[in-house]
């Protein structure tokens, strides 16, 4: 069996200036935090980010640290974020208002797709999310016009994949093959990520033997995983 | 205030029936969950990952990885399940779920709703809305009337859009309206008001229901 250990800082030492990456979690729930931190020790530029948030800044919910993307937006690797939601991170307006981040937003329910399609082998997605409104209007990520088709007299919009250099994604457990499940509300976009970007790294909270746990007990297959780094820790409120 | 908002959502809590799938957004929609009676049993969506919502933990019982789409710690009922962001939105597009109420900046006479942007305010992003408002079988939206005496109940929405035609039903400290084809029916006009005030504080023509209502207060 191939060995996909790695630390955390040896898993993002290919992670270049100018990448785009994806990260999973959902305003800090389910995030990678043992990877953010080696990304920011690394210190690339110019990324861009992929996620459902901008992440928590430091002080939210009581956070003694900044959460997930935030990690990354705080140290100025972030030049463009993808995402749905950015307001619960100040970082991201003062960003844009300051012209050095720009923020592709992306209905929540669309960018899950859109990833989705990268990880499935699907050449896009049509949703009715999003018609009429300045998501048809504004260009996509990569500066596309946004195509309506329409099927059976009912208007959609054909959403793109979206691709990533590096997919940073967090597990509650993992085997030592890489298969994975994420507890509870951490699934988010761990699931949809893990598959959707050339390099899979996911860091996990416990890791098994392989057959120590039932194979019911996993919902990702370990067969996208590339890199697994242990000791992802329990947030602690 | 709190007690017009709390007139709104005990209102809405009333369209709920026993088994609806219903997703509630941040703020007043979030408060129609205390009225629900005990005997309709509603299933809570939260779009960051379950069907299956609770209340709010004690003090030291939070589960850190049970957060609500707020990104707050909540609790989960007994048949929560628990799922990745694609169901959860595969959920609200293929209409499985019920009812989702959400707060408006503006409703056009046609259902069309603005709610996620102000043009040259601080970005925020439309998180889950738009889908939530383009999948649900019911939309309703709670709001007060007016913002600061402008009408938000308007002939045509001025701010951006997050959907076209989609929202059902308003509810405001001054009645209940259905959105129709013929545009915008007072079904229910709260006592406090009259039907002078309440088209006077609305940017469209309203029609009144031929068996138009009491908005009851309990």
């Amino acid at each position: 069996m191939v060995n996909k250990f790695l630390t955390a800082d040896e898993a993002v030492a290919g992670v270049k200036d100018g990448m785009t990456i994806m990260v999973g979690g959902f305003l800090g729930t389910g995030s990678p935090e043992i990877l953010m931190d080696a990304l920011v020790r690394k210190g690339v530029k110019h990324l861009t980010v992929i996620g459902n948030d901008a992440g928590l800044p430091e002080g939210t919910y009581g956070a003694k640290t900044a959460r997930g993307i935030a990690k990354l937006v705080e140290a100025g690797m972030v030049d463009h974020i993808i995402a749905s939601h950015v307001g619960m991170n100040p970082m991201i307006a003062e960003g844009m208002n300051a012209g050095t981040l720009k923020c592709t937003l992306v209905p929540q329910g669309t960018l899950a797709e859109k990833i989705r399609a990268a990880n499935y082998g699907l050449g896009g997605v049509l949703t009715p999310t999003g018609v009429g409104t300045p998501v048809q209007d504004a260009e996509d990520e990569l500066g596309r016009k946004k195509q309506v088709l329409t099927i059976d007299g009912k208007e959609y919009l054909l959403e793109l994949p979206l691709k990533a250099d590096y997919a940073f994604v967090r597990a509650s457990v993992c085997d030592k093959f890489g298969n994975f499940k994420c507890a509870k509300a951490t699934k988010n976009f761990n699931y949809v990520m893990a598959g959707a970007a050339d390099q899979v790294v996911v860091a996990s909270e416990r890791v098994a033997e392989v057959g120590e746990l039932d194979a019911d007990d996993y919902d990702i297959p370990g067969v996208v995983v590339d890199i697994i780094v242990e000791g992802e820790a329990k947030w602690q409120i | 205030m709190a007690d017009l908002k709390e007139r709104i959502a005990k209102r809405i809590a009333k369209e709920f029936k026993d088994g609806d799938f219903a997703n509630l957004g941040i703020g007043l929609p979030t408060m129609v969950a205390n009225y629900i009676p005990k005997e309709v049993d509603v299933v809570l969506h939260s779009e960051n990952g379950f069907a299956g919502l609770g209340g709010i933990p004690a003090a030291g019982e939070e589960d850190v990885d049970v957060v609500n789409a707020g990104g707050a710690y909540v609790t989960a009922i007994d048949r929560v399940c628990f799922f990745d962001s694609a169901v959860s939105f595969g959920l609200v597009r293929g209409g499985h779920l019920d009812i989702t109420v959400l707060g408006a900046m503006q409703v056009a006479e046609n259902g069309d709703l603005a709610n996620w942007i102000v043009p040259g305010a601080k970005v925020a992003g439309m998180g889950g809305a738009m889908d939530l408002v383009v999948g649900a079988k019911k939309v309703i939206i709670a709001m007060l009337h007016t913002q600061k005496g402008q009408h938000k109940i308007l002939d045509k929405c001025t701010l951006p859009l997050t959907a076209q035609k989609c929202v059902d039903m308003i509810v405001t400290e001054m009645g209940v309206m259905e959105v129709t084809s013929e545009g915008i029916v007072v079904t229910e006009l709260h006592p406090d008001y009259t039907k002078e005030d309440i088209q006077a504080a609305t940017g469209c023509k309203l029609t009144f229901a031929p068996d138009l209502k009491v908005m009851e207060e309990e």
